[in-house]
């Protein structure tokens, strides 16, 4: 059974020394300081944004894009490329390209849900076990060793077998456990943050623990936050997709990538790279998605390329 | 150095704990889980009389948590007990496959972590560069596919289409060592395509990070070529985030390779516990999230003690 | 002669078997040795001994055991019968013969068994073949505390006792004219005993190999056995089994040559592996169905017209072409399928969308909307053959919800649980087996929860008719009952598809279960050894 990345991601945990870390980020006020940012931003970036840009096109406008029906039975199995069936059709008939085009809008848009849920789990936990310190600071981190030292996939398995496997809960259950690992990185870079003198200033003005978390330490640990958002969402693709293909993810006949490629993988020993589209849509996204990132981190980091 | 001694102690303290929480919710968990190993075993053919019959014989008919605390008086003395499907005992069950897992575990870190390292550090050297961008998009690529992609791929060019290696790792305790290492190599190499993306931009990460530090552009001022600094200043500052990163991809390639073990019918600790868990096996279960969790957490506990020890600020705080 | 010409026509097709060929003719008042001459016997080469045969199977665990009584799959099953032997064997051809049982006889009423045992057979110890291993090695699936799987079918046994060393008699709670078929059930093997019990764990059979390694869940090695009584069988030196379940995986190491041959071939891809020059696609038609139970105290299922429009809502052909690739044939909405003795050859259900409007209409219906849970645990693509049925019934006014539901903890959660599911069964030796244990109101798994006064009748009473006309009549109004109003949707019989190197030789291959009914290791034999 069974399938992908459990520990393999994990935290860039940058709990080492304090000079790893990133200078507080310049802050964007605005629409025009947005476009200003865009316009000086690299090609990479600009490539990266365009790539994911077209991506939540087509997931919004599939029904207007797909040619035929999600789940419509078009003709023969295992058609040739055609200009009827531009991608062919798959083993039941059903047109590839359809497929592909609202497997994007499905498997792109629970994935995006699930990797945000998570950081705001993660993030949130993290951010108070940093903030507040002492016992719940233990309590949060013992919980989230816990849960990190069981096998995600199989942990996951479990879980989903025992409250069921509608949609929501499979965000949930994800995002819960994915979220110790943002949880790790969170905590670890808050902590460094927390004990700044900014940040006593603020305490000793009186400000409440949320304003504390919100405005002071959150803004300051944004970009390795979102460095990881960039792994982490393939990671959580890869996941769910598992997960899928164990009976346990997404129903049928709802077109998505990760099944898309588990049903037809056999076909690559043969030869066949049929499989490879899906596959290869997803790779495309997660080069886009780190692309974006790694401008992001490029801009706030002060580094310049003369460097 | 005493400092590090008592948080090892402190640490070892939590880690038990967390293994006893741990053994006590996947007991809960598996508990939970539809049916039980006399109606796995059984299957379509269970009848209520042979499946109570196997209860009684197993001791299920007994109320859960008298179970879990027999269970957990025997580990304590050293007892795991023994497989309910087989009666075999469960450390003569588990031996091999963790030896097993271990081996292609160490091959794979062998050749990756290296790999990772001198790709990240080569990366940050030329960043932006052609090298840096077709390496970034390559290494991407590879995690973005599902592991049984690649070792399919991997299968096709390597075993089918030009034969060099098997597509079957068989591998067995009286093997020659370069025989194994030959059974190994097409999962080896997937595991190692697998988690080199995550180590290799983490080392370039933090060494782009630190280039922007006061000592090193002090060491560029000096002249020093960029690989010098690099190498020599760059690098044993970086090691805190980098040994934790590898750490974590260390865990993963013991406690999270079912996968590649079911493509290449590998024999290791992964597809031991998802057969168990199907069958509802609960002490070679037990045994076996007990080894993934203190895996996990010796490796943790290394990666901090490197920290601390490679960081002189951390190991002496004001 | 234009009856024997229809059935020489069907047997050349492949739609009837050999043997039932040879019943239908003497039906027809053709004797047996004319009717042997009409039928030409393929010819197969002369086996040949030697080699080490490799043979990967899509199953096998971690936590599998060598007592009969816990054989769950495949795996077990054929490693089984490679070291054990039977009180009786089905032939390649469905014939039922001896194995460790030279003759046997029933009482007028069928109650009373009596074998006798074939002389001269020792088991892998040394130890020779006695009455007292056949009782030994029945008992050890039968009593209050039995942990076997078989304790269901042996339970009809009110008692067994050996009458001297080579003779057993067993007496049945009831009359069972095929109480000799169910001897071959592969739980069944006949095991040494000591004090009269028997170490079931041990692997000790009579069978033509003799156990060298059992690695659960990996791969258990045979070797010929030198003393084995057959002398025309078991010709490979030795066997390894290996447990390979990706079929990806099980594909690759036969193509690279790492194993001779496997079960399961993928039929998405089977085309493809048709074109192997070097492999040869095993296919036989045996009576394995893929089944869509509804269980009928459940709503709508109550209603015998929403069964109906179900079962005319569902293309089976479309089924045979995209989910079996043709590996199979369209089913009938009842088991007994054309391998049977008595199966009866019904008028076909055909896909008729207007018909199920009507039936529901009768109903008091203009639509319907019901959830069917399917799962590949139930067979591969049922997941798939659900989205099709789906697809099909639409056009009936029918709204199917698929629900794929993990295929962990199907058998439990789902099947007999969920109102509508996806479901297979492998055949059984005989008609009454296979009513008995899926069928009848009071069998276990009577997966529909279906009572049927008429039917259950005629079951009992066939049980113990010992004439073969009345009773392929009273089986032929069973199949009827259970077409036309049974809670079964049963719309594919599905072959089994295996593969093979070229070097590797069969005869018939047989169909009562896959891998020539359990014994490759015994039948094949490599043609270059």
């Amino acid at each position: 059974m069974t399938e992908s990345t459990p520990t393999k991601a994990a935290d860039p945990a940058l709990d080492g020394p304090a000079d790893t870390l990133e200078p507080p980020p310049a802050r964007i006020h605005g629409w025009r300081a947005a476009w200003r940012e865009l316009v000086k931003a690299p090609l990479t970036g600009k490539i990266g944004l365009v790539i994911v840009l077209v991506y939540i096109f087509t997931a919004i406008f599939a029904p207007v894009l797909a040619p035929y029906g999600e789940t419509e039975v078009v003709g023969k199995q295992f058609q040739q490329w055609s200009s009827a069936h531009p991608l062919g059709t798959d083993n039941l008939g059903r047109d590839v390209l359809t497929r592909m085009i609202y497997g994007a809008r499905n498997t792109v848009g629970v994935t995006f849900l699930t990797t945000c849920l998570t950081f705001v789990i993660g993030a949130a936990t993290g951010l108070l076990a940093a903030a507040v310190g002492g016992w719940t600071d233990q309590m949060l981190s013992r919980i989230v060793d816990v849960l990190m030292a069981i096998p995600l996939l199989i942990f996951a398995l479990l879980l989903l077998t025992i409250f069921g496997t509608s949609i929501p809960m499979l965000v949930l259950i994800v995002a819960v456990l994915e979220s110790t690992r943002v949880f790790r990185l969170t905590r670890a870079v808050g902590m460094n943050i927390v004990v700044m003198d900014y940040v006593e200033v603020a305490k000793l003005r009186g400000e409440g623990l949320g304003w504390v978390m919100g405005r002071e330490v959150l803004p300051n640990i944004l970009s390795p936050l979102f460095a990881e958002f960039g792994l982490r969402f393939c990671f959580i693709f890869l996941l769910i997709s598992a997960l899928s293909f164990l009976g346990l993810g997404l129903q049928p006949p709802t077109a998505d990538w990760g099944s898309m490629v588990r049903e037809n993988a056999i076909l690559i020993t043969f030869g066949d790279f049929t499989p490879l589209l899906p596959a290869a849509a997803i790779a495309v996204l997660t080069i886009a998605v780190n692309l974006i990132v790694d401008w992001f981190l490029h801009k706030t980091s002060g580094l310049r390329d003369d460097h | 150095m005493n400092k590090v001694l008592v948080m090892v102690a402190q640490r070892i303290a939590l880690g038990l704990l967390t293994l006893f929480v741990v053994s006590a919710i996947i007991f809960l968990a598996v508990e939970l889980l539809p049916g039980d190993i006399a109606t796995e075993i059984l299957g379509q053919t269970a009848t209520p009389e042979t499946v109570a019959a196997i209860r009684r014989e197993l001791g299920l008919d007994q109320p859960a948590y008298i179970r879990y605390f027999e269970w957990l008086l025997g580990v304590v003395q050293g007892d795991f007990g023994r497989s309910l499907a087989t009666d075999r005992e469960i450390t003569e069950l588990i031996g091999a496959r963790l030896l097993n897992t271990l081996f292609l575990a160490l091959v794979a870190a062998a050749v990756s972590v290296p790999l990772a390292i001198g790709l990240g550090v080569m990366a940050a050297l030329y960043r932006n560069s052609t090298f840096d961008r077709s390496v970034n998009i390559f290494t991407l690529s590879a995690i973005s596919m599902p592991e049984f992609f690649i070792a399919y791929m991997l299968i096709l060019f390597f075993a089918v289409r030009i034969g060099w290696f098997p597509s079957l790792s068989k591998v067995d305790l009286d093997q020659p060592l370069f025989d194994r290492l030959y059974a190994v190599a097409l999962p080896a190499v997937t595991l190692t395509l697998v988690i080199v993306a995550h180590i290799m931009r983490m080392t370039r990460a933090t060494i782009i990070n630190l280039m922007s530090s006061p000592f090193i552009e002090m060491a560029t001022l000096k002249g020093l070529p960029p690989w010098r600094i690099v190498v020599r200043h760059a690098l044993p500052n970086a090691w805190a985030p980098i040994v934790n990163v590898v750490v974590i991809n260390l865990a993963y390639l013991i406690s999270g390779v079912v996968v590649v073990e079911v493509v290449f019918v590998y024999p290791g600790l992964g597809q031991l516990m998802v057969d168990s868990v199907v069958k509802r096996d609960l002490p070679v279960v037990q045994a076996c999230s007990l080894i993934f969790a203190a895996t996990y957490i010796v490796l943790n506990l290394t990666a901090d003690i490197l920290s601390i020890v490679s960081n002189p600020r951390l190991l002496h705080p004001r | 002669m234009a009856e024997i010409d229809r059935l020489k026509n069907l047997l050349s097709k492949g739609i009837i078997s050999r043997r039932e060929f040879m019943v239908a003719a003497a039906a027809a008042g053709i004797s047996a040795s004319s009717a042997s001459l009409i039928v030409p016997s393929p010819a197969y080469a002369a086996p040949k001994r030697g080699g080490h045969f490799q043979l990967g199977l899509g199953a096998g665990s971690t936590t599998d055991s060598l007592d009969p009584g816990r054989y769950l799959d495949i795996y077990m099953q054929t490693v089984g019968h490679s070291l054990h032997n039977f009180l009786t064997e089905v032939t390649e051809d469905g014939e039922l013969v001896g194995e460790l049982a030279e003759s046997w006889e029933a009482s007028s009423d069928a109650t009373e068994w009596t074998f006798k045992l074939r002389k001269g057979v020792t088991f892998h110890n040394g130890k020779p073949l006695e009455a007292e291993d056949v009782v030994a090695s029945f008992n050890h699936h039968r009593g209050e505390d039995s942990q076997s799987a078989a304790k269901g079918i042996v339970d009809p046994i009110k008692d067994i006792r050996a009458d001297g060393k080579d003779t057993v008699v067993f007496t049945l709670e009831a009359g069972n004219a095929d109480f000799s078929y169910i001897t071959s059930d592969y739980h069944l093997p006949i095991m040494p005993s000591k004090d009269g019990k028997v170490d079931a764990t041990s692997g000790v059979g009579c069978g033509g190999y003799v156990l060298k390694k059992f690695d659960p869940g990996v791969e258990t090695v045979v070797e010929r056995n030198p003393d084995y009584w057959k002398d025309d069988r078991a010709w490979f030196d030795q066997i390894t089994f290996v447990a390979i379940k990706d079929v990806a995986a099980r594909t690759n190491a036969l193509r690279t040559g790492q194993i001779h041959a496997m079960d399961r071939a993928d039929l998405k891809t089977i085309n493809l592996l048709e074109r192997d020059p070097s492999l040869n696609i095993l296919s036989v038609t045996g009576s394995q169905i893929y089944t869509v139970p509804m269980i009928t105290t459940a709503e709508p299922f109550n209603d015998n017209n929403v069964r109906l429009a179900l079962k005319h809502a569902v293309d089976r052909q479309e089924l045979v072409d995209k989910i079996l690739q043709g590996y199979g044939r369209v089913g009938n909405d009842q088991p007994i399928g054309p391998s049977y003795r008595y199966h009866a050859d019904l008028p076909q259900r055909e896909y008729d969308p207007e018909k199920a409007k009507h039936y529901l209409k009768k109903a008091g219906m203009d639509s319907l909307t019901v959830n069917l849970s399917a799962s590949d645990a139930a067979f591969v693509g049922a997941v798939d053959a659900a989205v099709l049925y789906k697809e099909h019934a639409a056009k009936a006014g029918i709204n199917i919800n698929v629900v794929r539901e993990p295929s962990d903890g199907y058998w439990e959660n789902v099947w007999m649980k969920k109102p509508w599911c996806m479901c297979y069964w492998s055949g059984r030796a005989t008609a009454d087996w296979m009513f008995s244990i899926a069928y009848a109101e009071d069998a276990n798994w009577n997966d529909t929860d279906w009572k049927h006064d008429r039917f259950n009748k005629l079951l009992k009473e066939a049980r113990s008719e010992l004439d073969g006309n009345k009773r392929a009549e009273m089986y032929a109004e069973m199949q009827t009952i259970v077409r036309d109003e049974g809670g079964v949707a049963l719309p594919v019989f599905a072959d089994y598809v295996n593969a093979a190197a070229k070097n590797v030789a069969t005869g018939k291959i047989g169909n009562n279960w896959d891998m020539d009914g359990l014994r490759v290791a015994e039948r094949w034999w490599f043609k270059d050894a």
